[in-house]
């Protein structure tokens, strides 16, 4: 059994049915994201477990210990929120203590423990000023001093990198993976930025429509999406409709184009499916699939040329890395173009 | 443009003086009282007179009461409706207006009916009885500013976020009332409790319906009994008033929380 435990979790609000027979498990000191777009219910998950909300049906379980039908401040469950949340009338100090005055410990240990998270996130010099005397990123490490101090059993994060800057949030991101890597806390994340999900995450669960579309490490989900909307949700993507005319051997048509994948698909002879590919796994020249494509726009990104081609009337976007002795083709160019095999991507929903 | 300024300066100038001649000329009366001669007269005998002091102290009491009594009955009611009832909100604002437009001599009036020797509830067979609804009414003349200033207070802070951040902490809901929902909207308390101050020290009809020992029928004895007196307590109850007013400046700029985030 694994740490924590979510299984067949429902939650309506009226007619809306937010969140379907969602389920999740994950292991103690594992760093899990939730990412979706708005209204996919990510956010409805995490208040579930929080306490926030109360499941229609379904069962929230840490270390096999039920925790619906209890009330948020007799679960240990610690929430950073999106808005910081710090209580503005009590300074940084007081605010990491709060819970662990709540909690009734003496004030020497309350102390101690203030020291201790005040200095895991860097502030140990502010601990008197108050939350309005703080930057965003600042007061967002005081909130996430104060979830921790009390020891929860699981860290909630709710979006906490939304309301700051590119360059804080990009800080704020390593120091929070490290931070829970260094106390090897359980942490569930809640993001609509696939960045932050893929680059902090131990797994990522990209949601859908109240759904788990799909569940797996970064790599696994950027590489091998399992659904549409997952492969264009994560990442940038091509995807090309082809009609399939051995299904045994993994042939298609791409237009007039026969394309082999040399791997069965799980598809009728005739039937149209999609195929998905990373824009980075296309390049230009000939390689196992070589398609003709006509050069349409070139973009220089600095690091990357982002080319877009027409490919027997379907749009392919590839990126390359931008090579000093190599300039990008011209507008209008025919050229070869070499797509991997084994980086199409079969969808099947 | 300079037309304009010029008016707008007039309006203002001539509103002031509309508002503050009166005052001065009440002030210049007070000081009239020993004949030909500007003194204090009238003051010190206003603070020397054993029934001004009863009056003021009982009318100080019972204000600290209904201040206690209309917080612990405003706030958690405040919070509760925006936190939970949101739907319930304008019926509570209607609720809580309605003391402006029932004159307190119809509250008082009910009271009396409901409340006398012969009753089921006998509250004015004692004068502590009578007290505790002499208090009671004082809260409900209270209620509509009280009401507001602490509504308006909730609205400046995002309560539903501070008090799931306090019940994710371990906080009950007597911890997030007066450790996180109170301290944050101690400045419109404090302006609901001044108010409050304000309308129990003038107030008379409930009290002198209730026959109490308030400082609002001492006001009213007074003037119709004597001659400098009166202006003197008209200026002493300005002054009580402004004092609650620049109270609340004064602890609004000192509030540190309360200054725009950097």
């Amino acid at each position: 059994m694994a740490y924590l435990d979510l299984s067949h979790l429902e939650k309506s609000f009226g007619i809306n049915h937010v969140v379907k027979d969602f389920n999740l498990s994950i292991e103690q000191g594992e760093f899990v994201s939730l990412l979706g777009p708005s209204g996919c219910g990510k956010t409805t998950v995490l208040r579930m477990v929080a306490g926030f909300e109360t499941p229609n049906s379904g069962e929230i379980r840490i270390a096999g210990a039920d925790l619906v039908g209890l009330r948020p401040n007799q679960r240990n469950i610690g929430m950073v929120f999106q808005a910081y949340a710090l209580f503005p009338n009590l300074t940084v100090a007081q605010n990491v203590a709060f819970g662990l005055s709540v909690a009734g410990l003496a004030k020497l240990k309350i102390a101690e423990r203030v020291a201790e998270m005040l200095d895991l996130i860097g502030l140990s010099d502010l601990g008197a000023r108050f939350p309005f005397q703080l930057s965003g990123g600042q007061q967002q490490r005081v909130a996430l001093a104060r979830a921790l101090a009390v020891r929860p059993k699981v860290l909630l994060l709710d979006e906490p990198l939304s309301a700051l800057d590119a360059k804080i949030r990009g800080n704020l991101r390593r120091e929070i993976r490290a931070i829970q890597q260094r106390l090897g806390i359980t942490t569930i994340f809640v993001t609509h930025d696939q960045e932050e999900a893929l680059s902090m995450s131990d797994r990522v669960v990209v949601m859908n429509g109240g759904i788990a579309d799909q569940i797996g490490t970064p790599f696994q989900v950027y590489n091998h999406p399992t659904t549409r909307f997952v492969a264009e949700f994560v990442g940038t993507l091509n995807t090309f409709d082809v009609t399939v005319t051995d299904p045994v051997n993994g042939a298609v048509t791409l237009g007039e184009t026969p394309l082999t994948l040399n791997r069965a698909i799980a598809a009728q002879q005739g039937a149209t499916v999609t195929l998905a590919m990373r824009p980075e796994a296309a390049s230009l020249g000939k390689g196992d699939l070589t398609l003709m494509g006509r050069i349409e726009e070139v973009q220089f990104l600095g690091a990357i040329i982002r080319i877009k081609a027409d490919i027997g009337g379907q749009q392919l976007t590839l990126d390359t890395f931008n090579r000093s002795d190599l300039p990008p083709p011209a507008i209008g160019a025919q050229m070869p173009i070499s797509l991997p095999a084994s980086s199409l991507v079969v969808l099947v929903k | 443009m300079k037309s304009s300024r010029f008016w707008s300066y007039a309006a203002f100038f001539g509103g002031l003086l509309y508002f503050i001649i009166p005052l001065i000329g009440m002030f210049e009366f007070s000081l009239r009282k020993r004949r030909g001669a500007y003194s204090l007269d009238a003051y010190t005998s206003v603070l020397t007179d054993s029934q001004f002091q009863q009056t003021f102290l009982y009318s100080l009491v019972m204000a600290l009461v209904a201040i206690l009594i209309g917080v612990f009955l405003v706030v958690p009611t405040a919070y509760w409706v925006r936190l939970r009832l949101p739907k319930l909100r304008p019926v509570v604002e209607f609720i809580t207006l309605l003391p402006l437009v029932i004159p307190p001599v119809v509250i008082a009036f009910g009271y009396i009916r409901l409340f006398n020797t012969s009753s089921m509830i006998p509250f004015l067979g004692s004068e502590f009885g009578t007290d505790v609804l002499l208090a009671c009414g004082y809260v409900v003349l209270a209620l509509p500013y009280m009401y507001r200033a602490v509504d308006t207070g909730l609205r400046a802070i995002d309560i539903l976020t501070l008090t799931e951040a306090a019940q994710g902490l371990g906080a009950g809901w007597a911890v997030i009332i007066f450790r996180v929902i109170l301290p944050n909207v101690l400045v419109a308390v404090l302006s609901g409790a001044f108010l409050t101050f304000a309308i129990v020290i003038g107030e008379y009809v409930i009290s002198a319906l209730l026959d109490r020992p308030a400082f609002g029928p001492y006001l009213v004895w007074i003037g119709s009994n004597k001659a400098y007196e009166p202006s003197a307590l008209a200026v002493m109850t300005f002054a009580i008033t402004w004092g609650c007013m620049a109270l609340i400046q004064v602890i609004t700029r000192f509030s540190k929380h309360t200054r725009t985030p950097i």
